[in-house]
């Protein structure tokens, strides 16, 4: 429930929209409150969404973070179509974190999706008012006026008012009910949905001039570099700082305390080296001598861990769906299909390492950083000083890419806690090195699956259970099970076979487990479609013509889904028919079966629904006589519903084929002794030009159903699209992720 | 003291000799278009000229530039066809590495004025993208090419 509010005259207005004569505001009202719909009951400060200056320049807030897949524009784009404003005199403000604009947490890939409908409410009651105050001003009829960008126009005379010349006049009107804004038609938007979007920041990003979280400053500050544990949870037993503290620019040195579990985003302790400048910081740290204490999870070693979590998908696990009775159907006998598959640990390696300013003072502190959610820096930031979140001002900059790092706030408490400690602003920026090594990890998982399968080459049962350390851990130091992740691509099979089970094991943490780019959908599809894959290869039918057939019938699949979950499938029923269009689209903009592939040339199919997106990928390869895999060709088929930017969608699919042959060919983490072995783009590889994907081609499905996610639905297919394609190609099929673990040659 | 030019200002240095480039322009010139992402050379988002070559300024110390001409991408009069390039395919997602790519593909530009594919592969391998913006950026060196042909 969110109540839009005219808020033009409260004595609250400062800051952004300080300028605005015309402000709307919307409250949102807790869940629990929302049945009273009473508006005494909501938050007492109203969130600020736009204003209009008597210029007529509009101010938009951006309430989510932008780290590169659009939300900063798309929300705005909204806005001000629904305003009928000229996008050339909308400016973007950047909400600073506060729960009165309900959830910030830039994950998910749903930051359209759950914030389209207030943000057309907003344009199109401002819309409204401005009409209305023109209308009053000309003594006619608002029936009898319109808007033509920017300005109100009276139909019958022409006559023509802009937008700053009735702002003054809109904010002393009341807002009208929801049943008296009407919304534009589909038809009549100007920016929803159009190939003109760009992004906002555009401009400034290739000057230069864009401001990153790593280009964040305060007057006086001083330059922090952390020497971390080297082990999660161990402390310091002494330490020697008497070199670095010869080090020139080097100031002082300082510690950060170990967190007490669970470690949720708090630091992970450690000796901050306190600079002029980073260098010094950096070079300062080299010359520490730190002893630490023990962890428990020092016995965290790689290889003996992969075996635990493969055992343990070898024994019944818990339930997350089950429907007919896959026991039964096994003991029928007939041909049954096994199969196994392992992705390791990935880090997110975002171009901009973590950074963040901070500075305590009085009890209160203020913060810049590229985060994700910066109402999460607020509650760290408290939770570790033990201050009030109210007092924590997080300003949100642009994010050097984020993946779900930057949702993890560590680094700007770090930075918080040394300035309290030095009584001046801090600037705290790890290096590659650190971010490797101290990374919120992609869980490393392992994959059991089962089929029993009937004279016509289809499952007739089909069991799947995967087991890996759970993000919960993060939260809470006893979780084994990944209840969170069975909705990421694991209780939501969308086939049509009538005995299924699919079951997640126990595992024990021993670093950081946290959110990346589509989550536990990589694993999860990487197993389910591989072994779909070879199900049709034992079957000797076509991929793409089992795929279908695995799929069946065009029909709302019923998931007996509970909570957020069933919430979500209320709006967005997972509709096989979808599925199918783009598995057909993919197909057929590829050329599926209809070009000749030589020796070491294949095509891959994958179909995975993640974050409310259909998506279809075929991938093309050619493995060299090396086992080198090319990859000429992909084509993605999206349906994400309504789409605000479909260039932008273009984009985020084209860098979710490059983000997936980073983590397919490259992508593995490894501890010893519960030490990260990787480091830096030498020992941790992405995808350089050279071995990315030639070509990508992305076609968007039309659709009117609800926007759904963009940034995250492209990544979970390719995967196992790519390995399919190998399989084409090669004969050879891959189990486990990275591919190089395979030998090809 | 180090002497040299950055976007043909004279600057002078004198602290510690080591220091990267990267880190003089950021935190003592306050250039902060220039991008530190590795530290090590393996990245390319901390690009500039140096007497109108591509370099990587988080592994030059500042003793090696003494007397050089040093180019930053706030030293490129906007819009450069390689930025017009930039906007009009859109290359950007989240932006950061694109000031490393950009100085890149001008340095290159430079010297090769119509790049094959290949060429472009070649001399663009050093810069990574973790959005994956590589088509793109392929797609931008072509055009910018054919404008300044």
């Amino acid at each position: 429930m969110k109540l839009i509010e005219n808020v033009s005259r409260r004595g609250f207005l400062q800051g952004a929209l300080a300028g605005g004569v015309f402000v709307l505001s919307a409250r949102f009202v807790p869940e629990p409150l929302w049945a009273a719909e009473d508006e005494a009951a909501a938050p007492l400060e109203p969130s600020l969404w736009m204003s209009i200056a008597s210029d007529g320049t509009v101010t938009v807030v951006a309430h989510r973070s932008e780290m590169g897949c659009g939300s900063r524009t798309a929300l705005p784009l909204v806005v001000a179509d629904e305003l009928d404003a000229d996008w050339s005199k909308v400016r973007i403000e950047q909400a600073i974190g506060d729960s009165k604009y309900g959830d910030q947490d830039t994950d998910g890939s749903h930051s359209v999706r759950s914030n389209f409908d207030l943000m057309r409410q907003v344009g199109a009651t401002g819309r409204v008012m401005l009409i209305t105050a023109a209308a009053a001003q000309w003594g006619v009829s608002p029936k009898d006026c319109t808007t033509e960008i920017h300005f109100v126009v009276h139909r019958a005379s022409g006559r023509k008012l802009g937008y700053g010349e009735v702002a003054a006049a809109a904010a002393k009107l009341p807002v009208p009910k929801k049943e008296e804004v009407p919304l534009k038609e589909r038809s009549q938007w100007r920016y929803i949905g159009k190939e003109s979007n760009a992004l906002f920041d555009l401009s400034d990003i290739v000057t230069g001039k864009a401001i990153f979280g790593m280009d964040a400053t305060m007057p006086g500050m001083v330059y922090a570099s952390v020497e971390h544990p080297p082990v999660l949870g161990q402390k310091i037993k002494s330490y020697d700082d008497k070199a670095a503290l010869q080090v020139p620019g080097v100031q002082k040195t300082l510690t950060i305390e170990t967190f007490k579990p669970p470690h949720q985003f708090q630091p992970l302790g450690g000796v901050a080296v306190i600079a002029d400048n980073t260098y010094a910081a950096f070079k300062g740290r080299k010359s520490l001598k730190i002893e630490w204490d023990s962890s428990p999870h020092s016995v965290y070693n790689s290889g003996p861990y992969r075996k635990t979590l493969e055992a343990t998908s070898r024994q019944p696990g818990k339930v997350a769906r089950n429907v007919g009775d896959v026991d039964a159907a096994f003991a029928k006998g007939g041909k049954i299909i096994e199969a196994e598959y392992y992705a390791p640990h990935l880090a997110h390696v975002s171009m901009e390492p973590p950074v963040a300013v901070a500075e305590y003072r009085d009890g209160k502190v203020l913060a810049w950083a590229p985060t994700q959610n910066p109402q999460a820096v607020q509650e760290t930031i408290a939770g570790v000083l033990g201050i009030k979140k109210e007092d924590v001002i997080c300003h949100v900059t642009l994010l050097g890419g984020g993946f779900g790092r930057k949702s993890k706030p560590d680094q700007v408490a770090e930075a918080a806690v040394l300035s309290k400690q030095l009584g001046k602003p801090v600037k705290v920026v790890w290096s590659r090195e650190d971010d490797i090594h101290c990374d919120f990890f992609h869980s490393v998982a392992a994959m059991y699956m089962k089929a029993a399968v009937g004279p016509d080459g289809k499952p007739t049962a089909w069991l799947q259970r995967s087991v890996f350390p759970p993000i919960n851990s993060t939260f809470d130091a006893s979780a084994t099970y990944g209840d969170d992740e069975m909705g990421l691509g694991w209780n939501n099979l969308p086939f049509d076979i009538p005995n299924h089970r699919a079951e997640n094991g126990p595992a024990d943490y021993h670093v950081r487990i946290g959110w990346l780019r589509s989550v536990a959908n990589i694993y999860h599809a990487f197993a389910i479609h591989s072994f779909a894959d070879e199900l049709a290869k034992a079957a000797n039918k076509d991929s793409v013509q089992y795929l279908l057939d695995l799929i069946g019938p065009p029909r709302i699949v019923n998931l007996d889904l509970k909570g957020d979950e069933a919430e979500d499938a209320k709006n967005y029923p997972l509709d096989t028919a979808r599925l199918r269009r783009v598995v057909e689209i993919a197909a057929e903009k590829s050329g599926w079966g209809k070009k000749p592939m030589g020796k070491g040339h294949g095509m891959g199919i994958a179909a995975h629904r993640s974050f409310l997106t259909y998506v279809a990928t075929v991938v093309e390869v050619e493995v060299d006589s090396k086992g080198q895999v090319h990859i000429p060709n992909v084509w993605t088929a999206v349906d994400a519903g309504t789409v605000v930017s479909p260039d932008n969608i273009r984009n985020q699919f084209e860098g979710a084929a490059v983000f997936g042959t980073s983590l397919a060919l490259f992508g593995e983490i490894t501890a010893t002794n519960g030490t990260i072995d990787q480091s830096n783009f030498n020992n941790y590889q992405i995808a350089r030009m050279s071995r990315a994907p030639r070509h990508v081609e992305v076609h968007i499905v039309e659709s009117e159903a609800p926007p759904a996610g963009v940034g995250e639905p492209g990544v979970p297919p390719f995967a196992p699209a790519l390995c399919n394609a190998v399989f084409a190609a090669t004969g050879k099929r891959v189990r486990e992720l990275p591919l190089s673990k395979t030998k090809l040659g | 003291m180090i002497r040299f030019k950055v976007n043909g200002k004279e600057k002078t240095f004198d602290g510690d000799p080591d220091m990267p480039l990267l880190w003089y322009l950021r935190d003592v010139a306050e250039l902060t278009g220039t991008k530190f992402g590795c530290g090590m050379a393996l990245c390319g988002a901390c690009t500039v000229h140096q007497n109108g070559l591509a370099i990587r300024s988080c592994s030059t110390p500042i003793k090696e530039v003494s007397g050089a001409e040093i180019t930053t991408i706030e030293g490129i009069a906007p819009m450069h066809p390689v930025q017009r390039a930039w906007m009009e395919i859109r290359v950007p997602q989240c932006g950061y590495c694109q000031t490393g790519q950009i100085m890149q593909a001008i340095a290159l530009l430079k010297e090769n004025r119509n790049p094959s594919d290949q060429d472009i592969d070649t001399a663009m391998a050093g810069n990574l993208c973790r959005c994956g913006t590589y088509q793109r950026i392929r797609a931008a060196i072509h055009q910018a090419a054919k404008e300044t042909a």
